[in-house]
């Protein structure tokens, strides 16, 4: 069996931007992850749902490099080793992590600066990135004077400027309001289509992994429950995307799967 | 100002009080010197008190700078190491059961009576409030934080310019807020072992002359320089530290 899986990963790891076979991670007494398969080609965007505690974070965690699984092989771009994954990953962290000491725009620059780009640079590269999502004027502000939406898209622009394939979002808007929680799921599939990437999206909220992305699966009990490809057409206003009946019919099949 | 004129009042209604106690008591001047006398000797010795003063500043300022950088530089080696950590923390803590008070004549001995040992002294006396404070910020910077730094290109040493030392800001200065405090009274125990200079030395020789009104016009020196110290490190803590404010205010 061993030696079927080594030989069968290089060449699904080619073909894939991220890919995990037969992953398992137990915590505690508890294999919170079992014997998952998952396959994101390059520049896919792969929605992953389930209840709170069914392992997101932890795959999330195991996909970036963070820990490793107990069983099992994951590849990020070919590189199957924790360092290899984590050279190739960036992850937004559920809470947006902003440092309070720095400004909107130093923050936004934080990768820039680790690969020794000096300052000056790293903040003439991120002002225009950040005045194109709607931060002109507040860039000299500290995380605690901005509002929640506005910390979201600085850290989401820190993750996009590490300049790595892979992007890990875990549950990048979960922390606000409806309204600007709409408005964002708008604006990030925008900034998507300009800066293609792979991306992974934990998320509890169904709609908002069917919106965004391509491939929907939806995990319980450790495994992938079930695997939806996402065929409605986008780019129209979102509010006749989400009342379609495509997109209700696919929500309805998620739901049934999530009980 | 506003914040301050409760204080103010009270300690203005104190001297008031005290004042009056010493007349109506008639009590003499060398037993027990009301604020009026205090005030006559802080002018009439001036010129000795003054030359005093500057040296104990300079015994304050110089220890407690060198206290600050002795606790930063081994804070920093006890972070990275967890080995000295277990070895060296237990031992720092042990060594404040030593009091300044038996340490100072030994470092007279061992320094002489020039500035050297009462800056050691005062040394002593700040670098614990410092190093452990520091230790304990550096470490109690959140993990998530760290995690977040690793999966954007960043080492040890960015973690640890970027994320835990300016998240350990706060600590570090309520360590230095606590030492600023102390630097004064360390002074003066580091004079009373072996000088000839200094607001500690002018204590003592007035004590034997029954000069009361000048112990308490040193002691009072002695306060006024513990409180610029106390009151630059806090004006240091907002201009390094500006964003303690707003998060307060989320």
């Amino acid at each position: 069996m061993e030696t079927a899986i080594d030989v069968e990963a290089p060449a699904v790891s080619a073909a894939s931007a991220v890919s995990l076979h037969g992953v398992r991670r137990v915590l505690g007494a508890r294999a919170v992850l079992d014997s998952l398969d998952l396959r994101v080609p390059p520049g896919g965007r792969l929605g992953i749902v389930g209840r709170s505690g069914v392992g997101k974070s932890t795959l999330l965690s195991l996909v970036a490099g963070l820990t490793q699984p107990d069983a099992g092989l994951i590849s990020v771009c070919g590189e199957q080793s924790a360092s290899g994954r984590l050279s190739r990953c960036a992850l937004m962290p559920q809470r947006d992590c902003l440092l309070p000491w720095r400004t909107a725009l130093d923050n936004a620059c934080l990768a820039l600066e680790n690969r020794g780009i000096s300052r000056r640079e790293a903040r003439e590269r991120a002002a225009p990135l950040l005045a194109s999502l709607g931060l002109a004027g507040s860039e000299h502000l500290r995380p605690g004077r901005l509002s929640g939406g506005m910390r979201q898209r600085v850290a989401f622009l820190r993750t996009l400027l590490s300049d790595k394939q892979v992007l890990l979002l875990d549950e990048p808007f979960g922390a606000l309001d409806a309204i600007t929680r709409g408005e964002l799921q708008e604006w990030l599939s925008e900034i998507l289509v300009r800066e293609p990437r792979t991306v992974l999206l934990v998320t509890h909220d169904i709609e908002e992994a069917l919106l965004l992305c391509e491939r929907v699966v939806v995990l319980a009990a450790g495994r992938v429950a079930l695997e939806l490809e996402v065929e409605v057409p986008r780019g129209g206003p979102r509010r006749e995307l989400v009342t379609g009946e495509a997109f209700l019919a696919l929500r309805s099949r998620a739901l049934e799967a999530l009980e | 100002m506003r914040r301050w004129w409760p204080s103010l009042l009270v300690l203005g209604a104190a001297v008031g009080v005290w004042e009056l106690a010493v007349r109506a008591t008639a009590t003499p001047g060398y037993l027990f010197p009301g604020p009026t006398a205090v005030g006559s000797s802080l002018f009439s010795d001036r010129g000795l008190l003054a030359s005093a003063a500057a040296v104990t500043l300079r015994e304050v300022v110089f220890g407690y700078a060198l206290a600050l950088a002795l606790a930063l530089g081994i804070a920093v080696i006890l972070h990275f190491s967890a080995i000295l950590r277990r070895a060296v923390l237990p031992l720092l803590v042990l060594s404040q059961t030593v009091p300044t008070v038996l340490l100072a004549p030994i470092l007279a001995i061992l320094l002489g009576y020039g500035i050297e040992p009462k800056l050691v002294v005062v040394a002593v006396v700040c670098f614990f409030p410092i190093v452990v404070n520091a230790v304990d910020g550096l470490r109690s910077i959140d993990a998530e934080l760290v995690t977040m730094m690793r999966t954007l290109h960043g080492g040890r040493l960015a973690v640890f310019r970027r994320v835990e030392f300016p998240g350990a800001l706060p600590a570090i200065f309520s360590g230095a807020r606590v030492a600023a405090a102390y630097a004064a009274v360390g002074a003066v125990f580091g004079e009373w072992a072996g000088s000839s200079s200094g607001l500690g030395f002018v204590m003592l020789q007035a004590e034997p002359a029954l000069q009361t009104a000048r112990i308490f016009a040193a002691v009072l020196i002695l306060s006024a320089i513990a409180v610029g110290l106390y009151a630059l490190v806090s004006l240091a803590e907002r201009l390094l530290v500006p964003w303690q404010e707003e998060v307060a205010h989320v």
